[in-house]
């Protein structure tokens, strides 16, 4: 030793920071990474009730796609990621679109769009559920008054049941998009606007040419939200069809839950798990990594 | 910011059309958003003989507080008919501390990652970062195995950690971009006058946080309370959280089913996060956006 050892005390102070980021981060690694890990390796086991650690390959993987509830469950997820999406940013941009336009009690009325978003989605699909019951439900009182042909007991009919969980997911998140988008409208330049309406443009020219295109990282980061919380829909699932009638309108999350605590299907209900992770990874690690950079630039 | 156009165009006959339309279509999809509010508050004050007769949409007779009172306290769920009471008191024994914990580790951590950038700080904040994003899924086995090794699945116990290990990751995204705006100088002249780490965490951090301390913990509260995949996933019985036992409540099938009772449930259930979006909802859209990663 040439030069005197720092005193304990000080060293301690100069690895503070990392000292207390070390709690947060060995938890993440552990129960977020470590975790991955462990769900990948059980993936190619035989793991029935109980997690098996002897390799089988990738025959999980074989099974999993061999199995028609799992081809449901992506297709169901396909067609409810897409109306969801794409309804919620309609419906969310239309209504701040809207409520831009100078509304009295803007506040309140934006209160009441944005509520559900405060409710899990096991209460929407509560509530959804017992609008759609078919003989107690808003069916009847419509019929009753005249329009013999309304249907509206979806959650029962396997052609429709998927489409009564993206009228509730787009209900419980339309105000979201619009809180989203508001925040977007205020913040374009105001002087482009002005500029652009003293040549003699139309609001509605205003609108599709300058201030819609300047939101598209908004749009961006709405998608992403939108589809993440698609692929993760599992209360809406349990609460408004069950799933059913039968499987019809299962999506992975259920399906994988389905496996793991009813079946005793682990090394297939890993094998799931780790098809949803590669689907949320391909959408988040390219817009994260976008992100961080583009932060960095700025 | 608005259309001056519009606004300023003298008030001819198609533009009053206009204002009429707007308003419609912001009434109408008012109404939607409303509308299972009103039942679920609706159906809830109704006896079921009123159910069956009348119609979905038609007000309550009389104002019926007892179908609550039963949700509260007697409706069965599963074999057990204690009313949601214990569970809604799980929930709170559950919710309390794991928005303590992630909050105040979601803080010291964020402090760390801006105001003292080691080596690998940047990294160290994109894998804690993608955590917000993994599907839970993908962890739900091992923290099954997991608890069970430490021996505290089916308690409170196990939810705290399992919800204070998961809301950290929000936490941290949540502080991290807020301190990123407190200007890097105040750190810097206080380690100059000699303060300590957590000097300046105490005396120029905290001071500044009050809204962001706000955001995390309605974020945290409601997203716990809220929770459904691991309530079902580690717990049964009498150890589940109230969203579980609401869900169980609901789809109870033993003797009649109780549209008013299922109703009441679901509204007692959903009480807590509606009063925190009453009071505080301008903190609330906060933490959505604050979600969308930009901060």
């Amino acid at each position: 030793m040439t030069h005197p050892p720092l005193k304990i005390a000080d060293r301690i102070a100069r690895w503070l920071p990392q000292i207390v980021v070390a709690p947060c981060f060995a938890a993440i690694l552990f129960f977020v990474y470590g975790f991955i890990a462990w769900t990948a390796y059980i993936s190619f086991t035989k793991s029935k009730m109980l997690p098996n650690y002897n390799l089988i390959g990738t025959r999980p993987y074989e099974r999993l796609f061999q199995m028609d509830r799992w081809g449901v469950a992506q297709e169901n997820l396909f067609i409810f990621g897409i109306l969801f999406i794409a309804f919620a940013i309609v419906i969310g941009c239309l209504l701040a679109v809207l409520l831009d336009q100078k509304i009295r009690a803007e506040g309140f009325i934006r209160t009441i769009y944005l509520y559900p978003m405060a409710i899990s989605f096991i209460i929407t699909g509560t509530a959804w559920k017992w609008i759609m019951n078919p003989s107690l439900g808003l069916e009847t009182v419509v019929r009753s008054w005249g329009w013999e042909s309304f249907s509206f007991g979806w959650t029962n009919d396997a052609n429709l049941a998927v489409y009564a969980l993206v009228m509730a997911a787009v209900w419980q998140s339309a105000g979201f998009v619009m809180a989203l988008f508001l925040s977007a409208l205020r913040s374009v330049d105001q002087d482009i606007i002005k500029a652009a309406s003293l040549d003699g443009a139309s609001p509605w020219k205003i609108y599709m040419r300058i201030i819609l295109p300047s939101m598209r990282p908004v749009f961006m980061s709405a998608i992403v939200i939108l589809s993440h919380l698609a692929i993760k829909s599992f209360d809406l699932v349990v609460a408004l069809t069950g799933g059913g009638p039968g499987y019809s309108s299962t999506l992975p999350a259920n399906f994988m839950y389905e496996m793991t605590f009813r079946r005793n299907e682990i090394g297939i209900g890993a094998a799931s798990a780790m098809i949803m992770l590669a689907t949320v990874a391909a959408i988040m690690v390219p817009y994260l990594y976008s992100e961080l950079r583009g932060k960095k630039h700025v | 910011m608005s259309d001056q156009a519009t606004f300023n165009q003298p008030r001819t006959g198609a533009s009053i059309a206009l204002r009429v339309l707007l308003w419609a279509v912001l009434i109408v999809f008012a109404i939607w958003f409303l509308l299972p509010a009103y039942v679920v508050v609706g159906t809830s004050l109704k006896g079921l003989e009123e159910i069956r007769g009348g119609s979905l949409l038609a007000l309550p007779h009389e104002l019926n507080f007892s179908s609550w009172r039963h949700a509260w306290s007697e409706a069965c769920i599963g074999v057990n008919c204690t009313g949601l009471e214990p569970y809604f008191w799980n929930s709170v024994g559950m919710a309390i501390p794991s928005v303590i914990i992630s909050t105040l580790l979601g803080a010291l951590t964020g402090y760390s990652l801006t105001k003292f950038k080691f080596k690998g700080a940047n990294l160290v904040f994109a894998l804690i970062l993608f955590g917000c994003f993994v599907p839970f899924q993908v962890v739900i086995l091992p923290m099954a195995v997991t608890l069970g090794k430490i021996g505290i699945t089916n308690t409170v116990y196990g939810l705290i950690l399992v919800h204070s290990v998961y809301g950290m990751a929000f936490t941290t995204l949540f502080f991290r971009n807020y301190y990123v705006t407190i200007p890097d100088e105040l750190v810097r002249a206080a380690t100059i006058d000699g303060a300590g780490f957590f000097t300046i965490f105490r005396r120029i951090i905290l001071p500044l946080s009050p809204p962001i301390i706000v955001v995390s913990v309605i974020w945290q509260f409601t997203q716990i309370w809220n929770d459904f995949l691991f309530g079902a996933s580690f717990t049964t019985g009498g150890a589940q959280p109230i969203m579980v036992a609401m869900n169980n409540l609901v789809n109870t099938t033993t003797g009649v089913k109780q549209y008013n009772v299922d109703m009441a449930a679901a509204l007692i259930t959903a009480a807590p996060t509606i009063f925190v979006y009453i009071i505080a909802g301008r903190y609330f859209v906060r933490g959505l956006t604050a979600g969308s990663v930009k901060g």
